[in-house]
This record gives C-alpha cells, structure tokens and sequence, in this order.
C-alpha cells in the first residue's frame, strides 16, 4: 500500500457510523454478543463501522472483550 | 460510601440474570451489605483496571507504583461513575460487563491526560513533511511526497476550519492520541472525533475534485 493509498482509506468515512457516543452507550452490548458469536456487527452495523474507524473506541473494545473473556468471568 | 441520591434507587428490571440482579439488589441496599457490596466491585474493577493497563503498556511510559496508582483512580472513579449511575443500568447485558465498561473508559481517559507528562510533540507544531510517514509507508521519491504533503496542506489550508485545523494537525502531523486531545481541550471523544469525522470528509472531497483521488481509488495505487 502506497501512501496515496493510505490518505485515501484514512480520509473515507462510512456513513453508517454512528460516532463515539452511541458506540460507548452500547458498548457492553455490544461487547457481550461479539464474546457470544459473530452477530454483534450484523445486529449494530453503526457500531462494527465506528469502530473499524475510531481508534480509541475499539481499543476500548478490545479492552472490554478482554477484561469479559477474563478467567474470573 | 454514602448512597447516592434516592432516585437513581430502583427496582432491579426482571429480565435481570441471578448475579445481575444480586449486585443491584446490594448496591442499592444499605448498611453494611452496600459496603461490603462496593467493595467487592472495587476488587473487581481494580484487577480489571490492572489488567487493562498492562494491555496497553506499549502506550505510555509508566512503571511501578504510578501504573498501579493510576489502576487505583481508574477503579475508584469508576466505582463512583457505577454508584451514581446504578438507576440507569437496565440488564441488557450482564451487570459485571456494564461494570467494566466504566474502568475501561477510565483508563482510556487517565492515559490520554498521562500523555501530556511526556509530549512527543507540541499539538500544534506544523512539520507538512511529516505527513506521508504518518499515514503508513513513506514514499521512496522525494517528488512523491513533497506532492502528498502539499496537496493536503493546501486542502487543509481551503477546506477546514479553525477547530478542524487544529485536531487535524494534532492527531495526524503530530500524532496526540484522540483521548489526549480530549483531556487537553476540555472536550468529548464523541466531538473531537466528529471534528475529524467533518474533517475528513472534507479533505476528501477536495482531494478527489482536485483529481488526486477518485471515488473508486486513489490516482497513485
């Protein structure tokens, strides 16, 4: 990937993203059915979109999926 | 720890699991079961916040009894976020990961401030020639990326405004984390990244009407 490449997927915005706010409102849920099967991103497509977007946000995921899929769960 | 105001006080809703509907039954108690109930949850959201921590070292250069005094505000601010906000959990996931939603942001947002312990680089220094290496590989040819870093230092310059300059230049030539923006400007997640949201967009458009990107793909891929 070139860097032209790499401006243009960095400046492309999904229009189903649904921003920071409603992604953290439902991010337990969110959270909880991607730890169950693979239906968080067909049911919340706004969120599966914000987060393929918004670094922080999916570092908050990934942190919640962890600390869910934790050992004393 | 006090109980927090009345209102927030309520019937557990009835699709709750068992342990959901235990930890609110004790969390909106009182006396020592409530004590004993907050801090059980403490324990838990500091090993959380622990945990979360260690995850993330590559982010931040702190160690020893700082990391763990940061795993204790997180869990203590956390605790006091989940105290008052008790009414509004409404069981549509188990309580525990509800719980932990709140550490997590914590630590998102004690890391963002910690950066400015130790900033790489002022938020708002102006170095265009940084750019091509920010967004992934650096071009080999010179020619390459002195097109790059013009052609969107002048779209930068036509297309955005003031605000949007401003985070456009912190996050993306200077690379300040989103979450330390947040804490430096006094503002939210949510509006620093619908800044750069409305930014980007933007830039796109006026790249894409300047012929360096199509709808499609990039000119140069």
């Amino acid at each position: 990937m070139n860097a032209w490449t790499a401006l243009d997927r960095f400046l492309r915005t999904d229009p189903r993203d649904v921003g920071c706010a409603e992604a953290m409102e439902l991010l337990h849920v969110y959270a909880e059915l991607a730890a169950a099967d693979a239906s968080a991103a067909h049911r919340y497509p706004g969120i599966a979109a914000h987060l393929a977007a918004c670094g922080p946000c999916a570092e908050d995921f990934d942190g919640l999926l962890a600390a869910i899929r934790s050992p004393a769960q | 720890m006090a109980p927090a105001d009345p209102i927030d006080r309520i019937s557990p809703p009835p699709r709750l699991d068992p342990d959901s509907r235990q930890w609110v039954r004790v969390l909106s108690g009182t006396g020592p079961q409530r004590e004993a109930g907050l801090a059980r949850l403490h324990e838990l959201l500091l090993r959380i916040a622990r945990a979360e921590l260690q995850r993330r070292s590559g982010q931040f250069r702190i160690t020893g009894p700082e990391l763990d005094d940061l795993a204790y505000q997180a869990a203590a601010d956390a605790l006091l976020a989940i105290d008052l906000k008790l009414g509004q959990f409404r069981g549509d996931s188990r309580f525990t990961t509800w719980a932990y939603k709140f550490v997590i942001f914590e630590v998102s947002a004690k890391i963002g401030r910690h950066f400015w312990a130790h900033p790489a680089v002022p938020m708002d220094a102006e170095d265009w020639d940084r750019l091509p290496g920010r967004l992934g590989p650096d071009p080999a040819r010179e020619t390459e990326r002195r097109e790059l870093a013009d052609a969107v230092h002048r779209a930068v310059d036509e297309q955005l405004t003031p605000r949007q300059r401003k985070v456009f230049v912190a996050i993306v030539l200077n690379g300040v984390p989103l979450d330390a923006l947040v804490a430096e400007l006094g503002s939210t997640r949510n509006a620093i990244y619908k800044t750069m949201f409305d930014a980007r967009r933007k830039l796109r458009a006026a790249l894409a009407a300047n012929g360096y990107l199509d709808d499609q793909t990039s000119r140069h891929s």
